[in-house]
């Protein structure tokens, strides 16, 4: 499963970039084509954050489609298969993008309840905000 | 560099007013990090210092059983005047390095243990131990599996995918990821081609519907059929990248 492997270099590029920043949501790109299944990353992340100033972050994953254009007829369409076809019936396909797996942006702070935690404006136990009682 | 929101660490732009940070700072940092960078990058090391030594590299892929090792070892024994030395990447055991050494080349066992792919570092630690000749072939046999090997640039020269014909035609449509940056397809054990049932046409075209355009050889390591054409290649290969020419 490359994914954890995948998944380590996550971690390792972001604590290389943020140092012992806490990290509370995390946001990466994932293409349709690039060959990693969202499914493993979010499997694998619990595990390969534990302990590391991820631990706690939450994983959003983004899977642009591909973009493709055929050598045959020259017509450019988008495509989640790996191996599209052209609507031309030509398999001569070149796959242009959808291929991406980069780490987006992350959003740092105190993963414990931030909310509560720092603000003190917070009232934890009147999360709903005045007048839901 | 600020330990909350990482603001003041190099490459790192912050933006987006965030709320509740204890130090008053934005939160949400833009980082536009390419996942396999890190590996890449390694794998560029691994390239450039092979050039330098005139040293040819070829990653071997494929699902496990296909016959990587015993075609390596029929190459080796009958590649007159090349110098070779492989990196064997398997999860446990030390049986293909000894395989290998069993025909004189240099090899060296990389187990990669739960890992099911080798990575550039990987190879780089590798090069180290088995310290190729300059002008040299090296083979890395990457850790049978024909999913994950396929992210990972090790700094080869050519990327040869081999599948046997106990294997099925229709795995090129199968794992797609694998043959799609291939530069060769290997199909080996073509002496069995008469016991199983397998399509050599409907494989080729499911090759070239993941690959247009790339080289097939078809390859029997116990009879000898093709390996003429499979060290022409290797051959090809080696003057390609400049190695020194064959004088044995």
């Amino acid at each position: 499963m490359h994914e954890l492997s995948i998944t380590q270099s996550v971690v390792d590029a972001v604590t290389a970039r943020l140092g012992e920043a806490r990290i509370r949501r995390v946001r990466l790109e994932v293409g349709r084509l690039s060959g990693v299944v969202p499914d493993a990353l979010r499997f694998c992340f619990e595990l390969v954050t534990a302990g590391t100033t991820l631990d706690g972050a939450v994983l959003e994953i983004e899977e642009p489609a591909g973009s493709a254009r055929c050598r045959t007829c020259g017509v450019g369409f988008e495509t989640t298969e790996v191996l599209p076809l052209c609507g031309c019936g030509s398999a001569d396909v070149e796959v242009l993008g959808g291929a991406g797996l980069r780490i987006l942006a992350v959003e740092t702070g105190n993963v414990v309840d931030v909310e509560s935690e720092v603000d003190p404006c917070a009232r934890p136990a009147d999360a709903a905000g005045p007048g839901s009682a | 560099m600020c330990a909350t929101c990482g603001c003041g660490g190099a490459g790192v732009r912050v933006s987006h007013a965030g709320h509740g940070h204890p130090h008053g700072h934005d939160r949400t940092v833009t980082l536009e990090v390419d996942l396999l960078a890190a590996n890449d990058a390694l794998a560029r090391r691994n390239r450039g210092r092979l050039d330098r030594a005139g040293i040819v590299a070829v990653n071997l892929m494929s699902s496990p059983g296909s016959g990587k090792t015993t075609l390596l070892e029929r190459t080796i024994r009958t590649l007159g005047g090349v110098s070779c030395a492989v990196l064997e990447g398997d999860q446990e055991t030390l049986l293909d390095a000894d395989r290998i050494a069993a025909t004189g080349a240099r090899a060296v066992q990389i187990n990669t243990g739960a890992g099911c792919h080798l990575d550039a570092g990987m190879v780089a630690r590798g090069l180290d131990a088995l310290a190729p000749e300059d002008g040299s072939l090296v083979f890395v046999e990457n850790v049978g599996n024909l999913v994950c090997p396929a992210l990972f640039a090790l700094g080869e020269h050519a990327r040869v995918v081999i599948m046997s014909v106990t294997e099925g035609a229709d795995k090129p449509l199968k794992y797609p990821h694998m043959f799609r940056t291939a530069d060769l397809v290997v199909l080996t054990k073509t002496d069995l081609l008469p016991h199983v049932d397998f399509a050599v046409h409907d494989w080729a075209d499911a090759v070239r519907r993941a690959r247009p355009g790339v080289a097939i050889l078809q390859v029997s390591a116990t009879t000898g059929a093709g390996m003429d054409e499979w060290r022409a290649w290797l051959e090809g290969l080696r003057t390609h990248h400049g190695a020194p020419t064959r004088t044995g």
